[in-house]
């Protein structure tokens, strides 16, 4: 039984917390929150020259050929921190999906630039206040050139190119394609939009002719979606799981610190079995997450159904640890001094951001009743 | 990352096999279990004597040394034993108790000669031991307990009450957490002892549960004389000796197997109508299944990560914590929800989908979410040992045990 990461990469993970410490304390993540920069270029920079943003591309584009597991433990670290960083969209998205779908003309043109830190991607699906889906998704792909408009784009002011969900006239499920769209060329507009977590910019883009490519087959968009989302769901969890761990700590030193009636609260069980249920569902992700992240790294068949527990598990344990973390600190967990708000607005983002728990556990029956009638 | 075996562990799980396919019934699937009540006296024969043939093979207990008939091997050989021995038809669960926790117990007190009397009968299965803690007072609270042993020459004399004892009704020898000094606070006037259940004025009476099954016991000790040689550690220092039986309880307390899970369930949602249409196709349901799937996977790989340190000659983290705690109330849980699937048929506990094993578990779980540790119990352990939180204020800390109750 080997079921643990190795000492490789227990050393890569030290490496990135004691960075992100350093580097990218909750200031940071107040600043970028409170002001207009669209990421925090400092922490971004230092991650690309630590090659982190490189890890998972091969090394015949410039990477550093790392694996799946080694992405994992820099994503908790990410999360522990609530970095003000465009990763997830770059590394776990846009870089992911290049490497799954991309022709090797786009590889090359594209890889060795977000291993070295030249550009930054991002992925556009959604067009409003509902769950992008073959029914709803406008934007149009055709002769070269995209048009319509995706709301909201994670790091969408922070993105160098964009890989755009687009309609291309199929039926059903084969009418959406996937394609790279460059964010400096001509016919794109982006501003950006309100949010709860505005450490991560998110960007309303209008496309008005604005020239694409595909990344993959005409009319497979839909399902390569899917089939991203499952790989970006194994990091994504290690990144919630980093800031339910996190949320969990401070939840517990408060609890220590603060005396009411006599005592401390954490002495009370009402808190103290609160804080035990953020341990219990963190391990619960944590064990979900490794079996992922075990699955995603040998590219395993059970994939589909390891990454949506993952991402059930993660989701849950964030969202519990991040509220109750709020609750545990009581009136001064709810000023805009205190550090709570960063892991409230950050669990919501990520619990939203590829597929809700709704989502994700509907996808996870469906994958074990076609599993069990096999 | 990988779920192999080393090649030494390969090797112990190829000899372990080997034996086992030599001296046992492979099971015909995973939920096949060996079926014949606790309370049938046939059963605990065919214990004895599949306990006696595994002691003989030195598997009984692997982690024990050589000299007390042990294999002198890792823990994470023991695991791959259970694991091997999970496949095959064979009456377990009589001794655990007696090697998980009153052995451990008597190891690190009793003399050698005493030693030499009693481990190899108890690996062997010829004698079961039990363990009497817990009194109707005296629950999660169990420094509270109130069987006092008062000295007489060179006896003990010990009369009171205890409750929830597993197997006392066929064991042969317990040992006993008694109150020698009620003067002191209630974690100081405590003192162990190991007794013959023969002994006169022991009485053990079957209590029967919910789930009709009577497998604990209360059990009544009236002027019994136990002779102070059977004192395991010092006067007064009884409460340390709990904590070493304890520490052995909760390595011991295992999950229950072979019951009705989250594959079961979800057979059992495609095979039922609901009014708008199959049940596996309701939205609630849906839910459900995969909240419990991935509570059911979380535990799984929980355990597989505890036994990576293992394997690795680690001391396992704390994660292994969190296990009954989602356990207990999953069993319950998933139970309810199958038998409602099942309309007010749901209550039947035959002629129903799952043979009844459903409404089983919502009773079991009910049972499961105490034992060993209670929910709450189980919460206060993780606050205060894995994230150091404090302890609650304890009102009897420092006030002497008969002085209890009396103030406020």
């Amino acid at each position: 039984m080997n079921f643990d990461f190795s000492d490789d990469q227990k050393m890569l993970k030290e490496q990135v917390r004691k960075f992100l410490a350093d580097k990218s304390p909750y200031k940071t993540t107040r600043r970028v929150l409170e002001g207009d920069e669209a990421y925090a270029e400092e922490v971004w920079k230092g991650l690309v020259e630590l090659g982190v943003t490189a890890a998972t591309i091969p090394e015949e584009y410039g990477g550093a050929g790392m694996g799946a597991l080694e992405l994992c433990v820099v994503a908790e670290e990410l999360g522990r921190a609530c970095a003000a960083v465009p990763f997830a969209s770059s590394v776990y998205l846009a870089t992911e999906a290049l490497k799954l779908f991309g022709s090797e003309a786009q590889k090359k043109a594209w890889l060795p630039k977000l291993a070295s830190g030249a550009a930054i991607g991002t992925i556009a699906t959604g067009e409003g206040p509902q769950a992008p889906s073959p029914r709803n998704v406008r934007t149009s792909f055709g002769g070269g050139k995209v048009n319509g408009e995706k709301l909201p784009v994670a790091d969408g002011t922070a993105a160098t190119f964009a890989i755009v969900l687009v309609n291309t006239g199929g039926s059903g499920d084969r009418s959406l394609s996937m394609a790279i769209v460059d964010l400096a060329g001509a016919g794109v507009t982006r501003e950006v939009v309100k949010t709860v977590d505005p450490a991560r910019k998110h960007a309303r883009i209008a496309f008005n002719g604005a020239a694409g490519e595909l990344l993959g087959a005409e009319g497979a968009g839909w399902s390569q979606l899917e089939t991203l989302y499952d790989v970006a769901a194994v990091p994504m969890a290690f990144e919630q799981i980093g800031g339910a761990e996190s949320a969990m700590w401070m939840a517990r030193d408060y609890a220590l610190q603060r005396q009411a009636f006599g005592r401390q609260i954490g002495s009370y069980q009402a808190i103290k079995h609160k804080i035990a249920d953020m341990y219990v569902k963190l391990e619960l992700a944590r064990s979900n997450a490794y079996y992922g992240a075990m699955m995603l790294s040998e590219g395993g068949a059970d994939l589909p159904i390891a990454a949506a527990a993952a991402r059930i598990a993660a989701t849950e344990a964030y969202d519990f640890a991040a509220k109750e973390n709020i609750q545990t600190h009581g009136g001064i967990g709810f000023t805009w001094e205190a550090d709570t708000q960063f892991h409230y607005r950050r669990s919501r983002l990520l619990s939203l951001a590829i597929g809700g728990p709704l989502a994700w556990k509907d996808k996870l029956v469906t994958r074990l009743e076609r599993k069990n009638a096999a | 990352m990988d779920f192999n075996d080393t090649s030494e562990e390969a090797a112990f799980r190829a000899e372990v096999r080997k034996w086992l396919e030599a001296n046992a019934k492979r099971k015909s699937d995973d939920k096949q279990a060996y079926r014949a009540r606790v309370d049938d006296p046939g059963l605990l024969r065919a214990a004895k004597e599949w306990q006696a043939k595994k002691a003989a093979a030195g598997y009984a207990r692997i982690t024990w040394p050589k000299e007390y008939g042990g294999m002198g091997g890792s823990p994470i050989q023991q695991v791959i034993y259970q694991q091997e021995e999970s496949n095959f038809l064979v009456p377990l669960g009589f001794f655990d108790i007696g090697l998980g926790m009153c052995i451990p117990t008597m190891m690190a007190y009793a003399t050698k000669e005493q030693l030499t009397r009693h481990v190899k009968p108890a690996l062997y299965g010829e004698e079961v031991w039990c363990q009497l803690f817990s009194e109707p007072a005296a629950g999660s609270d169990v420094a509270g307990i109130r069987t006092k042993a008062e000295r007489d020459g060179d006896d003990w004399i010990i009369n009171g009450q205890k409750v929830w004892t597993s197997g006392a009704h066929y064991s042969d020898w317990g040992i006993i957490i008694t109150r020698t000094d009620p003067n002191v606070p209630k974690h100081q006037g405590l003192t162990m002892f190991f007794l013959s259940m023969k002994s006169p004025g022991v009485e053990a009476r079957p209590i029967k549960q919910i789930s009709g099954g009577a497998n604990f016991n209360e059990v009544f000790f009236t002027n019994v004389r136990v002779p102070d040689s059977q004192r395991l550690g010092k006067v007064g220092d009884g409460w340390k000796a709990a904590l070493t039986t304890l520490m052995n309880e909760r390595l011991a307390v295992g999950m229950p197997s072979g019951g009705l899970d989250v594959d079961e369930l979800l057979e059992l949602a495609r095979g039922t109508e609901l009014e708008d249409g199959p049940a596996i196709r309701n939205g609630h349901v849906r839910s459900k299944i995969a909240d419990w799937y991935v509570q059911a996977q979380g535990l799984k790989y929980t355990r597989y990560r505890t036994l990576t340190a293992m394997s690795r000659g680690q001391t396992p983290g704390p994660e292994s914590s969190i296990i009954k705690v989602v356990a207990a109330p999953k069993m319950q849980d998933l139970g309810a929800l199958a038998m409602e699937l099942m309309g007010p048929a749901g209550i039947m506990t035959s002629d129903v989908p799952g043979s009844g094993g459903f409404q089983a578990q919502w009773i079991g779980g009910a049972g499961f979410r105490i034992a060993g540790g209670t929910d709450e119990i189980l919460r206060n352990i993780v606050a205060e040992r894995v994230l150091g939180l404090p302890q609650d204020v304890r009102v009897d800390k420092d006030v002497p045990f008969n002085q209890l109750g009396k103030t406020k």
